[in-house]
């Protein structure tokens, strides 16, 4: 037996209505409660807060022109941004990821949202302009927010360059690179005599080199942080994944060893964000709720790497 | 160079498992019904070196050379490259084997096979065949499916394990060496990339060059 049609009264009329106007009132679909949870963090200068975590691409979004997997990538970026994320790294190096990215910006109308970050990666000077207008290209940005010396390959005169553009105002912030706890001491020279604006760097909870000397000169210069490799490429996460969470994991916040490990990152005071890198929509929320409340405090970060280290 | 060595293999790697997958899934889809005719083809060539004479080797090393040319084109530059930019630097050495092959093929006289069936002829021989009828089915054998099968013809691993079978038992000697060169780093680099994308199948490409040398050192019978 159909059931009976419900009778449109004045009263259901009225609360309709009322429901309606507070749905209007929202943001989109996907933005609500993501955008007011997740934490951001003011660039040292002061011109910029941005989310405590961003989005990479090595690997992850190198996929050819692939309609299925540009499907998934574009899907991965969709969830970043109605997670609340802003930063996406990038770098010619990373074979077609800047082309990946360009296609989820047009097909998600994203350029606005989007804190565009890439590199200039060749040895001769020569070719960097030319490097990055095809860059910009791909993205199909007007302009990216933050260029990059990618593992400062001849970053003398690419500085120069980044620079001078960042002058002429055809990018808002400059910075250089590394990875792999790599030419730390070159990163020092640089950080300590050019008036760039990041840093990239690798820094975990295994990988804490950093917090020696370079993460303390990043707050004395006033340079953001930002984090690569915060998962070592996948391999800590499997090292791990088998270890059993401390039993005061409640106390970080973290529901599991990714967000363990990146909340351990993002709460550092001088971190201005982490990458990481995912094809999977689920793993990009995951990370998002990362740099949610509450993020451990320089005790409880202590335990945190002590627990790591003992396993 | 200190920072050189601090690189691991691992760090090179550029692409995931699931899109060096789908490479062969969409070259297939793209060339249909092309993996069709080039395993035809493979089974012409295998017959064609099963009962040698001097034209039909010279055809199959035309057959190869052609298949070179296309694989570097179709397959290398047009789909590898995007995703893994050093692919640029080995365009021009399949370019050159192409190069070679035709360049032998088109050479009257001088080419044979070992008479009877000794063994680098038979290693040679086995190669070839496994190339053409068996490599695709490694696909579907490590759970991609067969849509995924390379083919000789239209994908660099089994082209590369076929001419090193052809390198592998042609006389005269110094040819053969010649055209085994670039084959067998193609496999050793295949063989690196498939272990570092955890794939089971990566020691195929290495033992093909392991056969391929060891029939190419076998010593050759001297009449009495």
């Amino acid at each position: 037996m159909l059931p009976e049609p419900r009778r449109l009264t004045r009263r259901r009329l009225l609360g309709g209505l009322a429901a309606l106007a507070a749905a209007s009132a929202l943001p989109p679909l996907g933005t609500r409660a993501a955008h007011a949870e997740i934490a951001s963090r003011q660039l040292p200068a002061g011109n910029l807060r941005l989310p405590l975590v961003g989005l990479g691409s090595w690997i992850t979004f190198n996929v050819g022109d692939d309609p299925q997997l540009l499907e998934a990538c574009t899907a991965v970026m969709r969830a970043f941004f109605e997670g609340g994320g802003r930063l996406i790294d990038s770098s010619p190096m990373y074979g077609s990821s800047q082309a990946t990215i360009g296609h989820a910006l047009a097909e998600l109308d994203a350029v606005g949202p989007v804190y565009a970050a890439d590199k200039v990666w060749t040895s001769n000077p020569d070719e960097g302009p030319g490097q990055i207008e095809a860059s910009r290209r791909h993205w199909g940005v007007p302009r990216f927010e933050l260029l990059q010396v990618h593992n400062l390959v001849a970053w003398e005169a690419h500085l120069e360059t980044l620079l001078a553009m960042r002058e002429a105002g055809e990018v808002r912030h400059v910075g250089i690179t590394t990875s792999h706890g790599r030419r730390h001491e070159a990163i020092e020279r640089i950080m300590r005599e050019a008036p760039i604006d990041f840093v990239q760097l690798t820094y975990n909870i295994v990988d804490r080199e950093a917090e020696r000397r370079l993460l303390p000169l990043a707050r004395e210069r006033g340079i953001g942080v930002i984090a690569n490799r915060p998962f070592q490429q996948k391999r800590l996460i499997r090292r791990l994944e088998d270890k059993p969470l401390p039993d005061w994991v409640a106390e970080t916040g973290a529901n599991n060893w990714a967000q363990f490990i990146l909340k351990f990152i993002v709460s550092h005071p001088d971190v201005t964000c982490a990458i990481p890198a995912t094809t999977r929509v689920d793993h990009v929320r995951e990370n998002l709720a990362a740099a949610r409340e509450p993020l451990p405090d320089a005790a409880l970060r202590r335990r945190m790497a002590d627990y790591v280290a003992t396993l | 160079m200190s920072e050189w060595l601090s690189y691991r293999p691992q760090d090179f790697l550029m692409f995931s498992p699931r899109v060096y997958e789908r490479l062969f899934v969409l070259h297939n889809e793209a060339l249909w019904p092309a993996p069709l005719l080039a395993l035809a083809l493979g089974a012409a060539l295998l017959l064609a070196l099963a009962f040698p004479r001097p034209v039909r080797i010279r055809a199959g090393l035309v057959l190869l050379a052609a298949a070179w040319a296309f694989v570097a084109w179709a397959f290398l530059w047009q789909r590898y490259a995007p995703i893994n930019w050093g692919i640029r630097y080995v365009v021009p050495l399949f370019a050159l084997e192409a190069l070679l092959l035709l360049g032998l093929g088109l050479r009257r006289g001088g080419l044979a096979l070992p008479t009877g069936w000794p063994l680098p002829r038979g290693l040679g021989m086995a190669l070839v065949a496994y190339a053409v009828f068996l490599h695709p089915l490694t696909a579907p054998a490590l759970g991609r499916g067969l849509a995924g099968a390379e083919v000789i013809g239209l994908a660099p691993d089994p082209l590369a394990m076929a001419t090193l079978g052809m390198a592998a038992m042609i006389r005269p000697t110094w040819q053969g060496w010649a055209l085994l060169v670039i084959p067998a780093l193609w496999c050793l680099a295949s063989a690196l990339t498939l272990h570092l994308l955890d794939s089971p199948g990566a020691w195929l490409p290495l033992l093909a060059v392991l056969l391929a040398g060891v029939a190419r050192f076998w010593p050759r019978r001297t009449s009495a």
